[in-house]
């Protein structure tokens, strides 16, 4: 075998060859303007579409009239009023919701009784739809607000307390141990050890919860309701004004995306130590 | 304050890990204990501190514990088991913070602790922000702040890398030869052992029973000098020696767990 020349690397004649690169990708990397040329690239199309009169206006209206639907909602002052209304439902529900399904659910990561006795209940109602409960709650709290919000109260309980006690399980035992071992006392592992380790857990299940609460709440409204989004989405179907529909559906997913943009910056605040 | 461990025995669910330990540690004397895997080192120690219940025996403590100390028994852990939340200083306050303390003295200790183990700079930084070695120096002087009467160290270099890992050891050797506890340091690193104990317990491979308990002759504070290093060299090789041929037949031996 010759001595290899390392002069010639990468050389033809000497018959060596470069290594050819291999490695790279399966890592998504930042595009930054891909989401808006996506975004303007459906928007367009839509609304070309509805120009081109391929859509009929009835039953599938274009971006522009959707976008003057909006503008009326905004002058005649009933978007604040149906907003409002279903902003302060989903406040007050999610508020019980939370504040009942931390107690219960950190008890349940806190107590072998509290667990043992909470788990088959849990369990049991968990799963039903919560909306099927509301005819339930009107007839006990009336059509009003009470029955609305113990709707969106009871269905963001039960994800709340399994948040909470899963989140309480994932603290590191060796944690716990370390505190046992300076000789803390319980209630100071639970409310400097478990529940701050257990945060991330909760802060996860605070996002879902939001996200059944704005279920909970245009279901809510659709079942008996003046004021609210559900409400208008309704009632604009029942009239044939589509723009009117698409625009409440809209403001629905401006409002997840504005809940979903505080959980954010919450979450950056209160977890900052990762 | 002396430390008396009589015919401690454990099991875990029927499997015999540790059997009839006894051993009798003197005040401020530096005990390591080694063994092949799974000899129950670490449930010893556990056990000495109260962090587990022994299947029989028990372990007594001869005289009274130094008078200004919290925390007789404090563990300094193998994953440093600090709160990624609470900054350094935080992490160390946190051993005080249920002990009823003048304001001034409580400032003082955390002082002094991260002045011994060099966090003097770091006292806000938080866990994550520092390297596997400086995250020890908080779990060490989170240890020194309650003032041990006996510090356990269970395997406490184990997870660092060999550089830092030698870097701690002078830095051990250092707050040794200063803070005066009793200290069970329990490892797997025959270097360790050979280098910060007066005495290493050796034990035998799983049910854990004393097999041999080597002296080191050379004072703590004279183990950095050059005439230390023959006489640890010796004590290194006598240990492997005696812990060879288990060592292997432990790592043979198919998990239980």
């Amino acid at each position: 075998m010759p001595e290899p020349d390392v002069r010639g690397a990468g050389g033809v004649a000497d018959g060596s060859a470069t290594i050819a690169f291999r490695g790279g990708g399966f890592q998504p990397q930042p595009r930054r303007l891909v989401p808006f040329i996506v975004f303007v690239l459906v928007i367009g199309l839509w609304q070309a579409a509805s120009w081109r009169g391929w859509l009929p206006d009835l039953f599938m209206p274009s971006p522009w009239q959707i976008v003057g639907a909006f503008g009326d909602m905004l002058h005649s002052g009933t978007l604040t009023r149906h907003v409002g209304a279903s902003l302060s439902r989903i406040a007050l529900g999610w508020l019980f919701g939370t504040t009942a399904g931390l107690a219960v659910g950190l008890a349940m990561g806190i107590f072998s009784v509290a667990r043992a006795g909470g788990l088959p209940v849990v369990s049991a109602l968990f799963p039903i739809p919560k909306i099927a409960l509301l005819p339930l709650f009107i007839l006990w709290f009336g059509i009003g607000e009470p029955s609305k919000v113990a709707t969106i109260g009871f269905g963001v309980f039960f994800p709340t307390v399994i948040a909470a006690y899963t989140a309480c399980d994932s603290v590191p035992r060796n944690l716990i141990r370390m505190g046992q071992s300076f000789g803390l006392p319980a209630h100071a592992i639970v409310w400097k050890i478990v529940v701050p380790g257990a945060m991330p857990g909760i802060l996860a299940g605070f996002r879902i919860t939001a996200s059944i609460a704005l279920i909970l709440v245009v279901a809510a409204e659709m079942i008996g309701a003046e004021y609210g989004i559900g409400a208008f989405i309704l009632s604009a179907g029942n009239l044939m004004q589509t723009d009117q529909l698409l625009a409440g559906v809209t403001l629905l997913s401006l409002l997840g995306l504005a809940v979903s943009t505080v959980l954010g910056a919450v979450e950056r605040i209160v977890l900052r130590w990762r | 304050m002396d430390l008396r461990l009589d015919g401690i025995t454990h099991r875990y669910d029927g499997l015999l890990v540790l059997d009839g330990i006894d051993l009798l540690i003197r005040d401020g004397e530096t005990v390591a204990i080694i063994g092949p895997s799974g000899c129950g080192k670490s449930t010893l120690l556990g056990i000495v501190g109260g962090l587990l219940r022994p299947s029989a025996g028990t372990v007594r403590t001869i005289g009274k514990p130094r008078a200004d100390s919290l925390n007789p028994f404090t563990y300094v852990f193998q994953d440093f088991a600090l709160l990624p939340w609470r900054s350094v200083a935080a992490n160390v306050a946190l051993a005080l913070e249920h002990h009823p303390l003048p304001r001034a003295e409580r400032q003082a200790r955390i002082k002094a602790a991260l002045g011994l183990t060099g966090l003097g700079d770091f006292a806000d930084a938080l866990p994550r922000q520092l390297s596997g070695g400086m995250r020890q120096r908080v779990g060490l002087a989170r240890a020194l702040v309650v003032r041990p009467a006996v510090l356990l160290l269970d395997e406490p270099l184990s997870a660092l890398d060999a550089q830092t890992r030698e870097l701690l050891m002078e830095d051990l050797l250092a707050i040794w030869a200063r803070e005066r506890s009793t200290r069970l340091y329990v490892t797997h690193n025959l270097d360790e052992a050979a280098r910060l104990a007066d005495r290493v317990v050796v034990l035998s491979r799983r049910p854990g029973r004393i097999r041999e308990i080597v002296s080191i002759d050379v004072p703590v504070a004279e183990r950095l000098s050059a005439s230390a290093l023959p006489v640890i060299a010796a004590v290194r090789d006598r240990l492997w020696a005696l812990i060879r041929d288990e060592a292997r037949v432990a790592e043979r031996e198919v998990q239980h767990a």
